[in-house]
């Protein structure tokens, strides 16, 4: 692996075992399968395969921001705004303003097992 | 558009996700050993600094300095230091290790703005601690200035901002020179996760420290807390054995028939 990726890739790993400190099934659990998707693919040496995976990681690192923040959301929006419709939450959380790029929905593809 | 100093108010409160709990005395919330962090309207505050700063840089017709303040103590610096991390340029840390209400809070915010002369002071709307919502007001009382609240879309214009606010049952349109006082409403925007490499970089960004005397503010309580205890345990289900088991018990348990 050429020293840019293997920076890139050491602070992917930082980053992702950072964002897994809330996870809300527990930071063990998140690193544990933090570190067996790395190592699953450290024999890796195509750089286009390589760059794949970067990206996949960092689409993760987007997906689970956007949890944490729609936890946060609904929990805030549970307790303060409790007479709202949940359709009204459901629509105005899809026209938020998502800073991630791709509007995806944020809650299909968290990576859970 | 001109340069703006922007001036973000931010509190320290207990974790949303911490379950809340009273202490034996009943005379206050368990503290020690909880988890902290930036109260989350604080949090849409910070963003919402930052999006004005990065569209005046995007549009070349101003810059904007993000000035984060957080009243209480030290380790309300973890917050300030969060916000420099969101992206806000510098810090100021004004130390009191007692309880400072909305009203003290206010008082000492208005000494800062006197010395930093911002153009724009923006607080959540409400801690989700105490829930007072009151410090913006309060602030924006004793500074005389105009004021904007539950915002959820501000636009700047050129010496002024219009804010669309949420009200009961829909939301209003106003207009307000600045310098003017914003409180953020939930759906104002969505705050950005700190990044690590910013993390780093945050503990490099300057942090000025004052204390009560320092500022000259008298921070004494106004209001006595007499008691604060649990909501009631919500009790268990029952499983009735026949329908007339069920209407006797709404008639004579429940009393809704």
């Amino acid at each position: 692996m050429s020293t840019p990726t293997r920076y890139r890739v050491i602070a992917l790993y930082k980053q992702l075992s950072y964002l897994g400190r809330e996870y809300p099934a527990g930071a063990d659990y998140f690193h544990k399968k933090l570190k067996g998707a790395f190592m699953k693919n450290k024999d890796l040496t195509d750089p286009a395969e390589i760059q794949k995976r970067i990206d996949l990681g960092d689409y993760v690192c987007k997906e689970i921001e956007a949890m944490y923040h729609i936890n946060k959301y609904r929990a805030m929006k549970k307790r303060y705004y409790e007479d709202a419709e949940v359709e009204n939450i459901q629509t105005k959380l899809e026209n938020t303003n998502w800073a991630l790029g791709g509007g995806s929905s944020a809650t299909q593809s968290l990576p859970r097992q | 558009m001109s340069n703006l100093r922007i001036l973000v108010a931010t509190k320290r409160v207990i974790d949303y996700a911490v379950k809340i709990r009273v202490n034996a005395a009943g005379s206050a919330v368990e503290t020690a050993n909880v988890k902290h962090s930036m109260n989350p309207f604080d949090e849409i505050g910070t963003e919402q600094a930052i999006q004005i700063k990065e569209a005046l840089a995007k549009s070349k017709t101003g810059t904007a300095e993000i000035v984060v303040v957080s009243c209480g103590p030290v380790k309300s610096q973890e917050t300030l230091r969060t916000a420099l991390a969101m992206g806000a340029d510098r810090a100021i840390h004004v130390d009191s290790e007692e309880e400072l209400q909305p009203l003290a809070v206010a008082k000492l915010l208005r000494a800062v703005v006197e010395k930093e002369k911002p153009d724009m002071v923006i607080l959540g709307k409400q801690a989700i601690d105490d829930d007072s919502n009151q410090t913006g007001q309060m602030l924006a009382g004793l500074l005389n200035w105009p004021q904007a609240t539950f915002a959820s879309k501000v636009e700047l214009g050129d010496k002024s901002m219009t804010v669309t606010r949420e009200v009961d049952g829909g939301v209003e349109t106003v207009k307000t020179p600045l310098p003017a006082i914003l409180t953020t409403d939930l759906r104002l925007n969505v705050p950005r996760y700190a990044s690590l490499p910013n993390i780093m970089k945050a503990k490099k960004k300057p942090l000025a420290k004052f204390t009560v005397a320092d500022l000259g503010v008298d921070i004494k309580p106004r209001l006595q807390t007499l008691k604060i205890v649990e909501p009631a345990k919500r009790q268990g289900g029952k499983i009735v054995e026949s329908v007339d088991d069920l209407v006797d018990k709404l008639k004579n348990e429940a009393k809704v028939l």
